[in-house]
């Protein structure tokens, strides 16, 4: 208990951190960027909405900081992130709230894929070390070198273009009306099949190699030694003790690595025109649309933070030293 | 004296020392090489490889390899920076947070688990795409600002089991003063993760700093391999099956990332022996007829000679 205390707590820290952190980056940074969209923007956007901006970006020169800190919180807790300037004048919320399923999903399939498949080859290879299964250890590294993007952009040549056996871009056939049917859901499927494959080609390095040189360690420790003595099968030592135990810091690692993952995947979406969350900050980048940027990061980080919650809470459940610990 | 010719001896460092140095010349004397302006447009537009252009040319009849091989130094020099100043915070951060202990401690990870925590990419995005001029040496400066935590959270882990060994004990009771304790006798046992901190910032940099130029963030007029394909992307390079546009420069990256994992590989190597021992030796072991099996790590030594 204590231990997902602690946790929860530094999450709400984090998220706080993150939260001031949007709220500064406008405030403090050299030039003034908003200001000129919004003056070309003066006549089309209503009143109150311009006073969020205001307040979103800091063009409120009148207040102090510390009453601007205040009124940002007051909108953020409302829901409002202001208005997009390139869809405009849809609010960013709904922007991101449109796009944000479209990520998860990605982005969750893909990693529990990337995290099962990494985890399965690295205890083999682990445990395989110093034969043949070492030559693999140079291919996984090529694909953690590799560029998401590059390697998206490679797919998309070989499987979309050349071989036309996928669409390049979009997440689903625009023919179709987006609603609980087979064919709808076949057709996501099928459209996130090669962004989806991609980030599992680049991500599933990562698990490998750490994998590997966990089993490795674990497997000098006495309590395998012993499982081997006792005479127990090969299959039931790796996997009942030395994977077992070798996948712990796996799954901690697993908090810091999903960053990661994520930033990797807000580029294959921008690559494949999926439209995740990713696409819209593409968009937001490209058209200087600071509002919805800032909405984008923001979502995106509190989801990290909601996400690498899960995976604390899923250690706790396999690490029993974290339920005794009474620090 | 040992273990840095050890470290010159594994074949994995070799080879990556080898090619970062390839690049290193490259990003030198790169615009003295290439064979072409990367700016110079002529009328070989998009046209496959050929003897005049070794990699073809893009849409507008640019060289590729002049633009590949001009575009190093960009690439390089924001690693680089990147890397060095992420570094240095790390290094503050982490040996403070480690030798310290207490609140200041406490304090100081919880600040380097926020900023591993917070998703990096989208952070820097947001960053750079704010500034009214986001070149690369800026580029490298926000990089570095938001890259040091990884850096920091391993070295005060290994500060904290220094600084209560003996013989930092010993140098304490001898009066000497804590920023000659850090200095002299915990900084040298950390050069190895240090070292290897530094490289992986600089992997790390180098993809984000591709990244971003891919997006279109930087300056479309710096070269570097992620301007390159950034044009191929905006120009369908794709659609067109002008595969000689968007290889080269994603395999320059992998190839560069490959160099600097594999002399990371080396440090962990040396770092943690049972990897060493597993890893390095793979093939004689087999020749000896030596089978690794589990719960055992096999040490062998060459006898002199």
């Amino acid at each position: 208990m204590r231990f997902l205390l602690r946790r929860v707590l530094f999450y709400a820290l984090t998220a706080w951190a993150a939260i001031t952190i949007n709220f500064f980056i406008p405030r403090l940074l050299p030039g003034d960027p908003v200001t000129a969209l919004m003056g070309r923007m003066q006549g089309r956007i209503d009143s109150q909405a311009e006073h969020s901006l205001r307040v979103l970006f800091g063009l409120d020169q009148d207040t102090s900081m510390g009453q601007q800190y205040v009124e940002y919180w007051g909108l953020l807790l409302r829901g409002d992130l202001g208005l997009s300037f390139t869809h405009f004048p849809t609010p960013v919320a709904d922007i991101v709230n449109q796009s944000l399923p479209w990520t998860v999903g990605l982005v969750g399939v893909a990693t529990i894929i990337a995290f099962v498949i990494g985890s399965l080859v690295g205890t083999f290879l682990g445990w395989r070390r110093g034969t043949w299964a070492d030559g693999l250890l140079p291919v996984a590294t090529f694909f953690q070198a590799v560029p998401y993007f590059w390697l998206g952009l490679i797919t998309i040549a070989v499987l979309s273009v050349n071989l036309g056996w996928f669409p390049s871009s979009g997440s689903y056939d625009r023919g179709l009306v987006p609603e609980f049917t087979g064919e709808f859901i076949g057709s996501v499927i099928y459209y996130g099949f090669l962004p989806a494959l991609t980030v599992v080609l680049s991500s599933v390095a990562g698990w490998v190699l750490g994998m590997r040189n966990m089993m490795v360690t674990v497997s000098s420790e006495d309590y395998v030694t012993v499982a081997h003595a006792k005479g127990l099968a090969e299959r039931q030592v790796i996997l009942g003790y030395a994977a077992r135990n070798a996948v712990l810091p796996q799954v901690s690692s697993f908090a810091l690595s999903l960053g990661f993952v994520v930033g990797g995947t807000l580029i294959m979406e921008m690559v494949f025109s999926y439209q995740g969350i990713g696409y819209a900050l593409y968009q937001a980048v490209s058209t200087h649309d600071y509002p919805l940027m800032q909405g984008c990061f923001l979502v995106i980080t509190l989801s990290v933070l909601v996400a690498n919650m899960v995976a604390d809470l899923a250690y706790a459940l396999l690490d029993p030293r974290t339920r005794t610990e009474d620090r | 004296m040992n273990s840095r010719l050890m470290f010159l001896r594994n074949g994995k460092v070799i080879t990556g020392l080898v090619i970062l140095g390839f690049f290193t010349l490259l990003a030198l004397f790169g615009p003295w090489l290439a064979p072409y302006d990367p700016n110079q447009v002529s009328d070989a537009l998009l046209s496959p490889p050929s003897a005049a252009h070794w990699l073809g040319t893009d849409h507008t009849g640019r060289d590729i390899l002049s633009q590949l091989v001009v575009g190093t130094r960009g690439v390089l020099v924001v690693g680089l920076v990147a890397g060095v100043s992420a570094t240095v915070v790390g290094v503050l951060v982490g040996v403070t947070a480690g030798f310290v202990g207490g609140v200041g401690d406490e304090s100081l990870s919880a600040l380097s688990n926020m900023f591993l925590v917070i998703p990096q990419l989208p952070l820097i995005i947001l960053i750079a795409a704010q500034l009214p001029s986001a070149g690369g040496l800026t580029v490298a400066l926000v990089i570095g600002a938001t890259g040091w935590a990884w850096g920091a959270r391993v070295l005060r882990a290994q500060t904290l089991s220094l600084r209560k060994r003996d013989f930092v004990e010993a140098a304490r009771a001898n009066g000497e003063r804590t920023w000659r304790l850090v200095l002299a006798e915990v900084m040298p046992n950390l050069t190895a993760v240090i070292a290897s901190g530094f490289v992986g910032t600089v992997t790390f940099a180098v993809l984000s700093q591709v990244t971003l130029s891919f997006i279109g963030i930087t300056p479309v007029s710096e070269w570097n391999w992620g301007t390159i394909l950034f044009w191929a992307q905006n120009n369908l390079a794709l659609q067109r099956g002008a595969w000689w546009w968007f290889v080269p420069a994603g395999a320059c990256i992998a190839l560069l990332g490959m160099a600097l994992t594999l002399v990371n590989f080396g440090i962990d190597e040396i770092v943690n022996p049972r990897l060493r021992s597993t890893g390095l030796h793979a093939r004689s072991l087999r020749r000896r007829g030596i089978r690794p099996r589990v719960g055992f790590t096999p040490v062998v030594r060459e006898a002199r000679p």
